[in-house]
C-alpha cells in the first residue's frame, strides 16, 4: 500500500506552470488596473469637486488635465524623505506598507467581467475556463472584510510611531471609527449572503443575473435585500474609507493633517494611493454585492465578456460619483454624532433588518413550522408578528438611550433636578 | 511539492511570529509580531482548506482583537521600554517557563503517544476536524476531495456549510449558550466600568454647554 502520507502530499502539488503562470499574470494586471484607475479616480474627484464648488479643477496636464496625478506623483518622488527623530523608525516606514497591501489585495476577489447573462461568467484563457478576477476563493466576501480589518493597522501604526500627538490623536480616532462600523458594515453584508447563500463573489454575481420583478427590473440585490442593507453599507463603508463626511481622522481644523502629519515624499504618497485605492475597491465591492457586478445585458457586436466589463465599469463610475457626491455636499460629522450614528442607528436597524428577512425566508421554506396552509399567509403573519417586535424593540431602545442620557446629566448637576422646597 | 514549500514559509513566520512576541522590548512591536504569527497561522488553515477558519482567524484575531490591544497599549501610554529585570510577581518568570514546557510536553505527548498520526489509524479524525478543513474521511484518513466525482459544473461542498450544520445544527445549544454568555460579559463590563458620581469625562453634548 502507497504510504498515505506521501499520497496526500502529492495530491495537493497537481499544480503545473500554466496555472502558475495564469495566476501571476492575472495579479499583475489587476495591479497595474488598480494603479492605473487610481490615476483616473484621483483626477475625477478633483475634477468634480471643483465642479461641484463652481471652479475648473486641473485642467494644464495632458488633455483635460489627465495628466495631473501623473505630475503630482513625480513631485512627491524628488521631496525629501523626512523621519522624525522621536518616531519609532521600523515602524515608520513599515506603516504606508501595511495600509497599502490590504487595500489592493481586496480588489482580488472582485470579478470585474465575465458573461453572466448567458454563460456562467468563465471565459477561456490558455485552454483553461477561469474568472475575471485574480482569486475566486470560497469565502470571497470575507476576505474583504478581514483585508478592511487589516487596513486599520496602517493608520494606527502610523499615528503611533510618528511620536507626536496630533497624528496619535488622528490614529486613536481612526481605530474607533473603523471598529464601530465593522460592526454595521458586516451585519449588513450579512443580509446579502442570506439571499446569495454563498460566500463566493462569483455566486453572488450569477445570482443576481437575469430578470428580477415584471421582467424589466433587474434582479440586483439592493432590490431584493430591500434598499436598508445598501443604504447602511453604503454609510458604514464611507466611515470605513475615513472619507468626508466621515474624515474626522484628518480633520484639517483640529489635527493638522491627521495620522499623516508627519509623513513626506513618496511615504506620504502611499498613504495617498491606499486611500483612493480604497475608495476604488469599496466601490468596486458595493457594485458585485448589490448592482449585480458585470452581470447585465449582451447587445451583440462585443464579445460576451467585454460587456460584463462595459456594465462593472459603468456601475462603478456612478457609485464613485456618489463618494465624490457626498464629499461635495455633506459637512463634517461631529465625534459624538459619529458614535450616534454608528451604534445606535446603523447597527440595530441592520440586525433588525436581517433578522426580518430571515424571517420571511424560513416562513416561505416548504418545509417550516406552518402557521397557515399557503406560503403566502405565512409570509404576512411573520412579517405582522416581526414588525411588532421591531416596533418594541425600537421603543425599548429610545427609552433606553433616553434614560441613560437623563441619568448621566443628573449625575453631572446639567439639568435642573426638582428640588426640595426649604 | 507546493504545499511543502507554503508550509516551510508559514512555519517560518508562526514561530518568528512567537519569538517576536515574547522578546520585543517594545509592547507596540510585540503586538506586530503577534499579528504576524496570527497571519501565519491563517495560511497554514489555507494549506488544510479550512478557508473559512483561516479567514475568521484574520479577521477576530489579527482584526479585532490585536487592534484592542493597541488601542489599549497607546491609550494608557504603556509604549515605552520598560525595564525587564524586575519582575512585577515574584516567581512570575520560573513558573511561566515551567508551564510552558509542561503545554510542550502535553503537546508532543499527544502527537507521538496517540499511535500513528497521519490517517490509518480509523476514526482519529473526528467529525468536526472534518467540517472545518472540508475533507472528507476515507477510512480515517483525511483526503483531498475528489473532483472526479462531481457532475458536470457542480462545485466541491464548502467548508462553510459543514460547519454551519454543525455550528447551528448539532451544537447549536452551546452557541446560543456562548452568545448569552458573551452578553452577560459585556452588559457586566459596562456595570463595572459606570461608577456613579465619581468625576466624568466632559462630553460635549449638544445643549449641555450652558448650566
Amino acid at each position: 500500500m502507497q504510504d498515505p502520507k506521501q499520497d496526500f502530499l502529492e495530491s495537493n502539488s497537481s499544480l503545473d506552470l500554466g496555472d502558475v503562470l495564469l495566476a501571476s499574470g492575472k495579479g499583475v494586471v489587476a495591479f497595474v488596473v488598480l494603479l492605473v484607475s487610481v490615476m483616473l479616480m484621483v483626477w475625477f474627484e478633483r475634477k468634480v469637486v471643483s465642479r461641484l464648488q463652481n471652479r475648473i479643477g486641473p485642467n494644464i496636464a495632458g488633455p483635460f488635465g489627465l495628466l495631473q496625478t501623473l505630475a503630482d506623483g513625480t513631485k512627491l518622488f524628488f521631496k525629501e524623505d523626512i523621519i522624525p527623530t522621536r518616531s519609532d523608525r521600523f515602524v515608520f516606514q513599515l506603516a504606508p506598507y501595511l495600509s497599502l497591501v490590504p487595500a489592493f489585495l481586496t480588489f482580488a476577489v472582485v470579478p470585474i467581467a465575465g458573461d453572466f447573462s448567458s454563460g456562467d461568467g468563465r471565459v477561456e484563457m490558455f485552454g483553461r475556463q477561469t474568472f475575471i478576477q485574480v482569486a475566486d476563493v470560497p469565502i470571497g466576501i470575507l476576505f474583504f472584510l478581514g483585508m478592511s480589518s487589516l487596513g486599520i493597522y496602517g493608520i494606527m501604526l502610523a499615528g503611533w510611531s510618528s511620536g507626536s500627538k496630533y497624528p496619535l490623536l488622528g490614529s486613536v480616532r481612526a481605530s474607533a471609527q473603523a471598529i464601530s462600523y465593522e460592526a454595521a458594515l458586516g451585519l449588513s453584508l450579512a443580509a446579502v449572503l442570506l439571499v446569495s447563500e454563498s460566500l463566493r463573489t462569483t455566486d453572488i454575481v450569477a445570482r443576481q443575473a437575469g430578470e428580477g420583478f415584471f421582467g424589466i427590473v433587474p434582479n440586483w440585490n439592493v432590490l431584493v435585500t430591500g434598499v436598508i442593507p445598501f443604504v447602511v453599507f453604503l454609510i458604514a463603508g464611507t466611515a470605513e474609507l475615513n472619507r468626508p463626511p466621515f474624515d474626522l481622522v484628518e480633520a484639517e481644523q483640529e489635527l493638522v493633517g491627521g495620522f499623516h502629519t508627519e509623513y513626506s515624499s513618496i511615504r506620504f504618497a502611499l498613504f495617498f494611493l491606499a486611500e483612493f485605492m480604497n475608495t476604488v475597491t469599496m466601490g468596486a465591492i458595493i457594485v458585485t454585492l448589490f448592482f449585480g457586478g458585470p452581470s447585465g445585458p449582451n447587445f451583440g457586436i462585443l464579445p460576451g465578456w467585454l460587456w460584463g466589463f462595459v456594465w462593472f465599469f459603468s456601475k462603478l463610475i456612478v457609485l464613485l460619483f456618489t463618494f465624490v457626491w457626498f464629499r461635495g455636499t455633506l459637512p463634517r460629522l461631529r465625534y459624538d454624532q459619529l458614535m450616534n450614528l454608528g451604534w445606535k442607528i446603523l447597527i440595530p436597524v441592520s440586525l433588525a433588518w436581517l433578522l426580518i428577512l430571515g424571517g420571511i425566508r424560513v416562513a416561505q421554506q416548504p418545509d417550516a413550522i406552518n402557521l397557515t396552509s399557503s406560503a403566502q399567509a405565512n409570509t404576512y403573519i411573520v412579517l405582522g408578528i416581526a414588525g411588532v417586535i421591531f416596533c418594541f424593540c425600537t421603543l425599548l431602545l429610545l427609552a433606553a438611550v433616553s434614560t441613560a442620557r437623563r441619568e448621566r446629566l443628573k449625575t453631572e448637576g446639567l439639568v435642573a433636578v426638582p428640588m426640595e422646597v426649604e | 511539492m507546493v504545499s511543502v514549500v507554503v508550509f516551510a514559509i508559514a512555519a517560518t513566520v508562526v514561530l518568528g511570529g512567537a519569538v517576536g512576541v515574547i522578546f520585543s522590548k517594545n509592547p507596540v512591536r510585540a503586538a506586530l509580531s503577534l499579528i504576524a504569527s496570527f497571519f501565519g497561522v491563517a495560511v497554514l488553515f489555507v494549506i488544510q482548506e479550512a478557508h473559512f477558519l483561516a479567514f475568521v482567524q484574520v479577521v477576530v484575531y489579527a482584526g479585532a482583537v490585536v487592534v484592542l490591544f493597541l488601542f489599549v497599549i497607546m491609550l494608557l501610554g504603556v509604549d515605552k521600554t520598560e525595564d525587564l529585570e524586575v519582575e512585577p510577581l515574584a516567581g512570575q518568570r520560573s513558573a511561566g517557563v515551567l508551564l510552558g514546557l509542561c503545554v510542550l510536553g502535553l503537546v508532543l505527548g499527544g502527537l507521538f503517544l496517540s499511535g500513528p498520526g497521519f490517517g490509518e489509524d480509523a476514526g482519529t479524525k473526528t467529525e468536526g476536524a472534518v467540517a472545518l478543513t472540508g475533507q472528507q474521511t476515507q477510512s480515517g484518513r483525511p483526503v483531498r476531495f475528489d473532483e472526479s466525482l462531481l457532475e458536470e459544473g457542480e462545485r466541491p461542498p464548502a467548508d462553510v456549510e459543514g460547519l454551519a450544520a454543525d455550528l447551528f445544527g448539532r451544537n447549536v445549544l452551546a452557541f446560543e449558550a456562548t452568545a448569552l454568555l458573551l452578553t452577560i460579559a459585556t452588559v457586566g463590563a459596562v456595570v463595572l466600568v459606570r461608577n456613579k458620581g465619581a468625576e466624568g469625562i466632559e462630553i460635549d453634548e449638544p445643549g449641555t454647554a450652558t448650566r
